[in-house]
C-alpha cells in the first residue's frame, strides 16, 4: 500500500504492506531516536507523537498513519535540546536509550498539562520505563524544567 | 508475529460486517494486544474512518464509540463527573498514557479480556453493547459469551444510561501499571447494590445484592463476594482474591454510603 | 553540594554534564543498531522447547530453500572445543562446558540452530519450516534436587575446569567450597541468643533498556570486527576467537554507546551468533535479541538459598556467624564460581564482632536459563540474608535492629578477616547509619506508627558494602597523548554503558593535568586501539580505570616537563607544570620568567621532535577497598490486604570521594530502584516443565516512577588513599540495601518476616493472618 503522510514537518511517501508497524517505518525513514525496548507495549521507549498526541509507534499500524502527521524527536531538536540540558544538569540521561521516548512524552504532558503536580507529573509518565536512573533525576529535572518555563524559581 | 496482506479502511459498516464475514479477516481496534500475537490474517478492517472515535452525552445516555481510545474515556470530564470518577480511576493504571491513546473501548470490550478494568468498571453500570448485526444487548449479556473466531459481528458503540446510580472503583496490584490482581467495581441505586468483580483472574461478572437496610456492609460485601468464583495464577491465589474481594467491596460500598473509614 | 564532608578538588567531584548528554537528549544515532550497516544479514536462534533434551535428527533442507536465506548452522557445523562465555580474566574461573550449539539441550530457550538471511520474514519462515527430533529427557529443575543427583546437566567428557574452585560435573557441581574462621562451636557455645534462618532470593533480570544485540563484518584486513553492545570488549575478543576456534589477532571488538548493562553483557550472550554467520559467509550479520529472548536465554542472578546461624550474647555482641549459600547456576556456569563467593565475602565482614565465622557453599547447574552477572554479583544476595538475620536476631532479644548494628558494625581501621584480611581503610558506614537513621525519623517512627484503621506505617535499615575491582586480577590500562594546540587525548579500555565513565575518567584526567574538561577528549574501546582493560564490571571503573588515569596522567607531566626543559634549556627540577604552561621556579636576572604553554609545546613537537608526548601505564590493586552504606525503607501495608506502598526510601553512601556528584547521585537512585524491584515487584516463576513464565515486560515488572516512592541519597565521605582523589566504587553496592531494609520495615510494621523475594501483599497476608 502506498501511504502519504507528514514526518517531522516534512511530505513523505512510503509503500508499506498492510501489517508493518510505524516503529519500523520511521526507522527506515532515518529516524532512530525512536528505539525499540519490548514487544509488549509496555516500556514507552517507541513514543512518538500522531497528530500531536503521544502514541506507542509499536502499536500503530504504518497504514493508519496515512495523511496524518508523524512527529519524532528529529522532529523537536530545538524542544529536545532545551529539555534535554535540565535533564543532562541532574545526570538523568545516563544510557540514553529511553529518552527519547521519555522526552516526547515530557513534552507533550507539558502541552496537555497545566502546571502538574508531582503526583501528576508520575503518572502521566508511567508509561516510561527507565531501568538506570531510578527516576528521581528525571523528576527534578522535568519540575525544574517546568518552573522555568512557567516563570518560577531562579537558575538551574 | 502478527501478520496480514491487505487493509481496508472502510467506508461504511455494511462494508466492514461484509468483509468481517470471511474468516480471514479481521477489525483492528488500538492494535495494542494483537499485534503481539502470531495471528495471521488476510484483510485487516480499520473503522477508523467512521467516526466512531466520539463520546456522545444527551440527556438519557452516554454513547461511546468503539473506536474511543481509553484516554478519551479517562479525561471524558461529562462521564467522570456523573460517574464519580471512575472512569478516570479504571484507566489511569493501564501502562502509560501513550498506550492508552492507541487502545479503544471497542478493542478492550470486544476481547472481554480477564484482567479487563473497563469491563469491570463498565458492568456495574446499565451498560449495552450494540453490535451492528446482533443489536443492543446488555453488557453482562454479551460478556458471558466466548470469545469466538466466527464471531463475525462488529461492536458499534457501548451505551450507559444515565439512571442516577452512583459508582465507586477500585483494584490491587502488585506495582502500579500492572494488571490488577483484582478488580471491584460498586454501584448503588435505591436499595440495589450492583457489585462488578473483574481479573477473578476471569473476566468481570456482576451481581446485584439488595440491601434491606439488616445487613451490615461487610456481611453485604461478602454476600457479593462469595457469588463470584475465583482462581488462581502468577499474581495470587483464589483464596487471596476471594478475601480482597470481601474487603474491597466493603470498602467501596462504604464510600459510596459515606461510611468510609478507609480509601480502599 | 550539602553534607559532603569531602575535600574540594577543581573538577573531581564536580556535577559536569556527560560528555555524550547532548547527543543522547536529541536522539542522536549512535547506540549498536542505529550504526549497523544497512546490509546486514538477519541472524535469528531457534531455541529449544524443552528443559532438557537431546537432537536425534535436525533437517534444515526444506528451510535452506527459502529465497533470501544465507546459511543455517547446527551442531553438525561448529567447532567441539568447549569454552565459556563469561567475561572474566583469563583463565577464567567459570567452567568451559559451552558449544556454540550443542546436541544436548538444558534449558528450555537453548540454542538448537541459527538461522540467517536477507530479511527477517525469510529468516522466520525459514525457522518454522527446520525439522528438529528431539529426545525428551527429564529436566533437574529444582537446585535442591542438583547436587549429587542422578540427572546430570553436563555429563560430557569434554567438560574442563580450569581453576581451582571445587567443580565437579559428575556430581552437577559448578563450584564448592569452605573457609572458616576461629572456633565456630565454642563461639556459638558463648551465645545467650542463637537463630538460624534460610533466605532464598530469585534469578532476576537486569533488563537494561537496550537488549543484547550485535552485528560483524569481515573488514579490509580479513578480519572479523564485532560491534557489540558490550561491557568486555577485550574478554569477548577472547572468547570469540575460543569459540570460533580461530587466532585472536583476526578478531576486533568495538563498544558504541549502550543502553545499560548491569551486568548482563559481561557474558557473550549474543555475539557469537552473528560473528559465526560473518565467518561462514563473509558477509555482515546481525542479531537484535528481543525482549523475549531477553528474558529467557540471558544471563540472569543467581538463584541463592541462604542459610544464616547467627549469635550473640546478652548484650547483642555478635559472636558467631555461619553462612551456607546454595546457588543456581543453571544449564551453563558463567559467573557461578565467582558469584557465590561475594554472598559470604560481602556481607560477612559488614560487622567487626563475631570471634568466628563459617562459610561453606555449593553451586550447582540446573536445567535452568544460565545465570550470570548482575550488579551486586552475590552480594546483593548474601547481604539480604545476613541483615535480615541481624534483624531478626534483634527483634528476638527485643533490640532496636539499628542499636544491634550500631555495637558491631566494623570501623574504619579494622582488619577484616572475612573480606580477605584486607583493612578497612576508608570506612564510613558509622556516619552512613546515622545519617540514615535521621533521614528517615528512625527514632520517631519505629518500629511503627498506626496511620489509620487499617494501614500500619514501619521502617527498617539495612547495611552494605561491597569491593572495588578485584583485587589481584584486574587490570586498567590507560593512554594519555599530547596533541596539538594542547588538548589531550584520553583512551580508555573501559566500557561506559551509560554510567558516564567517560566523563569521570576524564574529570580525573583533567584534575591529574590542571585542565579543563574540554580539554580532554575520550576515546571509547576499540580492541584495536585501546590499552587493555578487563572491562566495566566488579565495580573497577571510577577506581581502577581511574587510579589508572592518575598514574598516565602523572608520567606525562613528567614527560611534558621534561620536553619543556629541552625548549628551555634548564633543569626539569626547575620547572613547574600548573596545567596551562609550564614555568621555571625562579626568574631570570633581567625580572622574566621562562615559560611554555602546553599549547605551544603540544604544536611545537609536531616539528623534528624524537619525544612523544604519549603515555599508556596499567593498574592493578592489591586491595580492593569496599565501599559501604546504609539504606532504610518507610512502608505503609494495609491491614486488611498485606497490600505494601514503599513510601520513602533513603540512603548515604561512603564511595570515598564521588568522582561527579550528579552522577554518582543518579547511579545510588538506579541501583535502589532495581533494588527495591528485587524486594517488592520482580519475580521469576517457572511451569512444571521449566518454562519461565516472566517472558516479558508485561510479566516481569520492572519498577515504574510510582513505584519506587520518594527516594533520596545522600553521601557520608571517607578517604580511600588507595584510590583516584580518595575515590572507591559505586556502582554495584547501590542495589543492595533496599531488600533487607523493606522486608525489616514490613516486620516492624506488622509483625511478618519475609524470607522469600518478592515481598508480596499475598504473602504479608498470609503472614498476618497465620496461612503460610
Amino acid at each position: 500500500m502506498n501511504i502519504q503522510f507528514r514526518l517531522n514537518g516534512k511530505n513523505v511517501q512510503a509503500d508499506v504492506k498492510p501489517d508493518v508497524i510505524l516503529l519500523d517505518l520511521v526507522r527506515e525513514l532515518g529516524c532512530y531516536s525512536v528505539k525499540r525496548g519490548c514487544e509488549t507495549a509496555n516500556c514507552g521507549l517507541c513514543t512518538v507523537w500522531l497528530d500531536g498526541k503521544p502514541v506507542l509507534s509499536c502499536s500503530t499500524l504504518a497504514v493508519r498513519v496515512d495523511g496524518r502527521h508523524v512527529t519524532t524527536l528529529e522532529g523537536l531538536q530545538k524542544e529536545a535540546e532545551e529539555f534535554g540540558m535540565f535533564l543532562a544538569a541532574e545526570g538523568g540521561e545516563q544510557c540514553g536509550f529511553c529518552s527519547p521516548g521519555f522526552i516526547m512524552n515530557v513534552l507533550a504532558m507539558e502541552k496537555e498539562l497545566d502546571h502538574p503536580d508531582e503526583d501528576e507529573v508520575r503518572e502521566y509518565l508511567s508509561g516510561n520505563l527507565c531501568r538506570c536512573s531510578g527516576y528521581m533525576s528525571q523528576l527534578r529535572a522535568v519540575k525544574q524544567y517546568l518552573d522555568r518555563k512557567n516563570g518560577v524559581g531562579g537558575n538551574v | 508475529m502478527f501478520r496480514a496482506e491487505d487493509y481496508v479502511k472502510v467506508d461504511s459498516l455494511a462494508e466492514a460486517y461484509e468483509l468481517c464475514q470471511k474468516r480471514s479477516s479481521l477489525v483492528v481496534g488500538g492494535m495494542v494486544w494483537l499485534k503481539m500475537t502470531n495471528v495471521t490474517k488476510r484483510t485487516i478492517v480499520d473503522l477508523s474512518g467512521l467516526g466512531l472515535d466520539q463520546i456522545e452525552e444527551t440527556g438519557e445516555e452516554f454513547r461511546i464509540g468503539c473506536m474511543s481510545t481509553l484516554r478519551q474515556i479517562e479525561t471524558h470530564q461529562g462521564l467522570n463527573q456523573y460517574f464519580g470518577g471512575i472512569f478516570r480511576e479504571c484507566t489511569r493504571h493501564i501502562v502509560g498514557v501513550q498506550m492508552r491513546n492507541c487502545a479503544t473501548v471497542g478493542g478492550s470490550i470486544y476481547s472481554r479480556f480477564g484482567f479487563s478494568d473497563i469491563l469491570t468498571c463498565m458492568m456495574a453500570l446499565d451498560t449495552y453493547v450494540e453490535l451492528y448485526h446482533g443489536g443492543i444487548m446488555p453488557l453482562s449479556e454479551f460478556a458471558k459469551r466466548p470469545v469466538r473466531r466466527d464471531d463475525k459481528d462488529i461492536l458499534v458503540r457501548v451505551i450507559i444510561k444515565k439512571d442516577g446510580r452512583k459508582a465507586a472503583y477500585t483494584t490491587q496490584r502488585n506495582s502500579s501499571t500492572d494488571f490488577p490482581l483484582l478488580a471491584c467495581c460498586v454501584s448503588r441505586r435505591g436499595g440495589n447494590w450492583y457489585v462488578a468483580v473483574g481479573a477473578r483472574p476471569s473476566k468481570a461478572q456482576v451481581v446485584t445484592i439488595t440491601d434491606d437496610g439488616y445487613d451490615s456492609l461487610a456481611q453485604l460485601a461478602r454476600e457479593a463476594a462469595d457469588s463470584f468464583t475465583y482462581g488462581t495464577n502468577t499474581r495470587g491465589s483464589s483464596r487471596y482474591r476471594r478475601q480482597l474481594a470481601s474487603v474491597y467491596i466493603r470498602r467501596l460500598m462504604e464510600r459510596l454510603t459515606g461510611r468510609s473509614v478507609t480509601i480502599g | 553540594m550539602e553534607n559532603l564532608q569531602m575535600r574540594n578538588f577543581r573538577i573531581v567531584g564536580a556535577p559536569v554534564i556527560k560528555k555524550d548528554a547532548k547527543a543522547l537528549v536529541t536522539g542522536k544515532p549512535v547506540f549498536t543498531d542505529d550504526l549497523a550497516l544497512k546490509d546486514c544479514l538477519v541472524v535469528k536462534v531457534l531455541r529449544s522447547p524443552y528443559a532438557h533434551a537431546l537432537i536425534t535428527e535436525i533437517d534444515c533442507a526444506v528451510a535452506a530453500k527459502i529465497p533470501g536465506i544465507e546459511c543455517i548452522i547446527t551442531h553438525k557445523d561448529v567447532p567441539r572445543k568447549r569454552f565459556t562465555m563469561a567475561g572474566q580474566t583469563y583463565p577464567e574461573p567459570s567452567p568451559y562446558d559451552r558449544l556454540i550449539l550443542d546436541e544436548r539441550l538444558r534449558f528450555v530457550g537453548d540454542a538448537v540452530a541459527v538461522v540467517a538471511g536477507e530479511t527477517e520474514a525469510a529468516v522466520d519462515h525459514a525457522m518454522r519450516l527446520i525439522r528438529v527430533k528431539y529426545q525428551v529427557l527429564e529436566p533437574v529443575l529444582d537446585m535442591h534436587d542438583s547436587k549429587d543427583g542422578d540427572i546430570l546437566v553436563h555429563p560430557e567428557d569434554s567438560w574442563e575446569s580450569h581453576c581451582d574452585v571445587g567443580a565437579d560435573n559428575r556430581r552437577n557441581l559448578c563450584a564448592s567450597g569452605k573457609e572458616t574462621h576461629g572456633d565456630l562451636e565454642e563461639a556459638f557455645a558463648g551465645c545467650t541468643h542463637v537463630i538460624e534462618r534460610v533466605y532464598h532470593t530469585k534469578a532476576n533480570q537486569q533488563a537494561m533498556m537496550e537488549t543484547f544485540r550485535a552485528y560483524t563484518y569481515m573488514d579490509v584486513y580479513g578480519r572479523l570486527n564485532i560491534v557489540a553492545s558490550t561491557q568486555v570488549p577485550f574478554h569477548t575478543r577472547r572468547i570469540l576467537a575460543h569459540a570460533l576456534d580461530v587466532p585472536k589477532s583476526r578478531i576486533r571488538v568495538i563498544k558504541p554507546r549502550i543502553g545499560g548493562g548491569f551486568g548482563a553483557k559481561q557474558t557473550v550472550v549474543a555475539e557469537v551468533y552473528p560473528a559465526i554467520v560473518t565467518m561462514k559467509t563473509g558477509k555482515p550479520a546481525k542479531i537484535i535479541y528481543s525482549r523475549y529472548e531477553s528474558q529467557i536465554a540471558s544471563s540472569p542472578r543467581h538463584e541463592m538459598e541462604v542459610r544464616v546461624k547467627l549469635g550473640c550474647d546478652d548484650r547483642g555482641v555478635l559472636q558467631a556467624m555461619d553462612v551456607y549459600t546454595l546457588s543456581n547456576t543453571g544449564a551453563y556456569g558463567e559467573h557461578g564460581p565467582t558469584t557465590v563467593g561475594l554472598s559470604g565475602h560481602k556481607s560477612i565482614p559488614l560487622y567487626r564482632t563475631p570471634k568466628a565465622f563459617r562459610f561453606a557453599y555449593d553451586v550447582v547447574y540446573t536445567n535452568r536459563m544460565s545465570a550470570g552477572a548482575y550488579r551486586g554479583y552475590g552480594a546483593t544476595q548474601g547481604i539480604f540474608a545476613v541483615e535480615s538475620a541481624v534483624s531478626e536476631l534483634a527483634a528476638q532479644m527485643g533490640m532496636d535492629p539499628v542499636a544491634m548494628r550500631e555495637l558491631n558494625l566494623v570501623k574504619e581501621g579494622d582488619i577484616m578477616p572475612a573480606y580477605y584480611g584486607e583493612p578497612a581503610n576508608s570506612c564510613a558506614l558509622d556516619r552512613c547509619v546515622a545519617k540514615v537513621k535521621e533521614m528517615i525519623g528512625w527514632d520517631e517512627k519505629y518500629p511503627r506508627r498506626a496511620v489509620s484503621g487499617t494501614k500500619v506505617r514501619g521502617v527498617g535499615l539495612a547495611m552494605a558494602m561491597q569491593g572495588s575491582a578485584i583485587s589481584g586480577v584486574d587490570v586498567a590500562s590507560v593512554c594519555v597523548k599530547v596533541n596539538d594546540d594542547g588538548f589531550y587525548s584520553l583512551m580508555i579500555g573501559a566500557a561506559d554503558m551509560g554510567t558516564g565513565c567517560d566523563t569521570t575518567l576524564a574529570q580525573v584526567a583533567a584534575e591529574s593535568l590542571g585542565c579543563e574538561l574540554e580539554d580532554i577528549v575520550v576515546y571509547g574501546t576499540d580492541t584495536d586501539i585501546s590499552p587493555y582493560d578487563s572491562g566495566s564490571y566488579a565495580s573497577s571503573t571510577a577506581y581502577l580505570t581511574g587510579m589508572a588515569v592518575v598514574k598516565t596522567c602523572e608520567a606525562l607531566k613528567k614527560k611534558i616537563l621534561h620536553k619543556a626543559a629541552r625548549y628551555l634549556e634548564c633543569r626539569e627540577d626547575e620547572l613547574e607544570f600548573d596545567g596551562k604552561r609550564v614555568y621555571k621556579l625562579s626568574c631570570e636576572e633581567d625580572g622574566t620568567r621562562k615559560e611554555m604553554t602546553i599549547k605551544d609545546i603540544g604544536n611545537r613537537v609536531m616539528c623534528s621532535n624524537e619525544d612523544a608526548l604519549q603515555v599508556t601505564e596499567s593498574h592493578s590493586s592489591p586491595v580492593s577497598p569496599p565501599p559501604f552504606m546504609a539504606g532504610a525503607a518507610e512502608v505503609e501495608v494495609d491491614t486488611e490486604t498485606g497490600d505494601v506502598k514503599l513510601i520513602r526510601f533513603v540512603a548515604a553512601v561512603d564511595c570515598g570521594t564521588p568522582l561527579n556528584i550528579n552522577l554518582a547521585r543518579v547511579q545510588t537512585e538506579g541501583g535502589l530502584a532495581q533494588g527495591i524491584g528485587m524486594a517488592l515487584y520482580e519475580d521469576v516463576t517457572y511451569s512444571e516443565t521449566g518454562r519461565v513464565h516472566e517472558n516479558s515486560f508485561m510479566q516481569y515488572k520492572v519498577p515504574s516512577r510510582q513505584d519506587v516512592g520518594n527516594v533520596q541519597v545522600e553521601f557520608e565521605c571517607s578517604y580511600e588513599p588507595t584510590g583516584p582523589y580518595g575515590a572507591k566504587s559505586i556502582g554495584e553496592i547501590v542495589i543492595n540495601t533496599p531488600s533487607p531494609a523493606i522486608a525489616n520495615a514490613v516486620y516492624n510494621a506488622v509483625g511478618v518476616r519475609i524470607r522469600e523475594l518478592p515481598i508480596t501483599a499475598e504473602k504479608v497476608f498470609n503472614g498476618m493472618n497465620g496461612l503460610d
